[in-house]
């Protein structure tokens, strides 16, 4: 059985439908990128896997007692709220200090359990972020645009990282990215979402390529691989992100 | 029991009771930035105060209902994509004026209306402390047993939903409990000065607290010391009792601000 599951699943906000008909699974161990374009339902996708929106029409299903770890885009503390990176950690459920320490060991944020929430940059509070999501090694690893503002070296190092976690804890992952053309070379499978499934396919790793190396520089070390859309069908005229298939447009 | 025969004492207890409830609760209002939504909840509550009066129910009660009728109504359009500034404005102004009216209208009642404005602490008697320190008690308990549910949706409705919590039943947790608070609050501060008893307190905490739990224990420390520093500053000036707890209070918050402005001209020489 899937770890989780989406059958014919819709959803709308208000009247408009945000997603149609999808039907996605993810399995055991598997690492899923989805990309689409901005208003596509990627991150309505997310917030229905973890039971934010409702479905309008369709099912989703999950194994029970299943561990989901998230990793939401951003976090924004009010100033007014003191908050520690531990006692953060800490909610909903208390944590024990050696899982919470090798949580952000894990998560690259060993030194900053002490630290106020308020004064962290964004890679760090991105690392805390991580920490508190494998804090009870999930399942399930969900990432909404978890590189956004990293540069591609920056990138790079952080689809590692979620790499070697995939493989400590043995976690599925599924991760939502705007980046139509460049995704985390290790991804099992890439979907590309616009409102519906539009396709499904492999990343290309072509880390050794001369033009890839032009296009990235030497530094993403081959964490970042093109992904190619295959789309079968014509989209309408609503419809009209870039589908161009060259390398050169992921710029 | 001849403790509480002394006004003085039934005062500063019923006082505490307010203080202890409103601290924990006030940290929340800051935190999400709900402050008129304190406001239009503790103005809606003199209709309530109203209405009990021409229906001979307890006032605590009419003030209970309506307070949570108006707490459920912004709650509820709230999340429907209304100006939520504007629509608190319209809201909190209203129902007072409404209030107000309503009571102007209530025949052989000679009520003071200023007691429900103000408060009226001195004229707490044992069964009024019995109904604060009950309802201080259900909100304390409340808030106890929602805190780490009512932190992690505070942060964030999404981190909330990934750990199994329904943000919208927080929010109702902290609707209920905000009701209650400005219920057993109108006869110590009255309608009007409820707001500040929530947010003053959770305020001079602030730069005195570097965890949440802290800054509840603060804030509670801060509101029991403006009850015992405003009664007796009262009866020395012979001033109106509610608004010198919530002066005792601001002088509290003054002071927190001019300490940690010190302090961190110390840790940051310049």
């Amino acid at each position: 059985m899937s770890l989780m599951s989406m059958q014919g699943v819709s959803i709308r906000h208000g009247s408009f439908p945000a997603l149609s008909n999808v039907d996605f699974a993810i399995e055991q161990g598997e690492i899923v990128t989805v990309v689409g374009p901005n208003g596509s339902g990627k991150s309505t996708l997310l917030r229905a896997l973890i039971g934010a929106v409702k479905p309008y029409e369709g099912r989703i299903t999950r194994q029970d007692a299943m561990r989901i770890g998230y990793v939401p885009q951003k976090l924004h503390i009010d100033p007014t709220l003191p908050m520690q990176v531990a006692r953060f950690l800490a909610l909903p459920g208390r944590v024990s200090s050696e899982a919470r320490a090798t949580a952000l060991h894990r998560a690259g944020a060993a030194d900053l359990g002490a630290r106020p929430m308020a004064g962290l940059s964004g890679g760090q509070l991105q690392r805390v972020l991580l920490a508190r999501a494998i804090l009870h090694e999930p399942q399930l690893l969900l990432l909404d645009e978890p590189t956004q503002g990293l540069d591609q070296p920056g990138a790079a190092a952080f689809y590692r990282r979620i790499e070697d976690l995939r493989a400590e804890i043995g976690c599925a992952v599924l991760m939502v990215s705007h980046d139509l053309h460049v995704v985390m070379s290790a991804s099992d499978r890439v979907i590309c979402l616009n409102g519906h499934v539009c396709c499904e396919g492999h990343p290309e790793s072509v880390a050794s390529a001369p033009a890839y190396r032009a296009l990235f520089g030497s530094g993403t070390g081959g964490a970042l691989a093109l992904y190619r859309h295959e789309h079968d069908h014509e989209h309408d005229a609503g419809c009209d992100h870039d589908h161009a298939h060259n390398p050169e447009a992921a710029e | 029991m001849t403790l509480l025969d002394d006004f003085i004492v039934r005062a500063v207890l019923a006082g505490l009771g307010v203080a202890l409830a409103a601290a924990p609760l006030g940290c929340f209002v800051v935190w999400r930035r709900m402050a008129y939504f304190g406001d239009a909840t503790a103005h809606a509550s003199i209709l309530g105060v109203a209405l009990a009066l021409a229906f001979s129910v307890s006032p605590f009660l009419g003030a209970l209902i309506v307070a949570l009728a108006m707490a459920t109504t912004v709650s509820v359009l709230s999340g429907r994509g209304f100006a939520i500034d504007t629509m608190l404005g319209v809201l909190a102004h209203s129902s007072l004026a409404f209030g107000l009216v309503a009571v102007s209208m209530l025949d052989g009642v000679r009520i003071d209306l200023m007691s429900y404005l103000f408060g009226d602490i001195l004229a707490v008697g044992r069964a009024d402390l019995l109904v604060i320190w009950g309802g201080a008690a259900a909100v304390i308990g409340l808030m106890l047993w929602r805190w780490q549910a009512l932190l992690t949706a505070t942060l964030s409705d999404e981190l909330a939903w990934a750990a199994g919590i329904d943000p919208r039943r927080e929010q109702m947790v902290l609707t209920l409990a905000l009701a209650l608070v400005v219920a057993v609050a109108i006869k110590v501060v009255g309608v009007l000065l409820i707001a500040a008893m929530l947010i003053i307190p959770a305020a001079a905490a602030r730069p005195l607290s570097s965890t949440p739990e802290t800054m509840a224990a603060i804030a509670a420390m801060v509101g029991g010391g403006a009850v015992l520093g405003g009664v007796q500053l009262a009866l020395v000036l012979d001033s109106p009792t509610g608004p010198t707890i919530v002066c005792a209070a601001a002088l509290l918050f003054a002071a927190s601000v001019i300490v940690s402005l010190l302090r961190g001209r110390a840790a940051d020489p310049r």
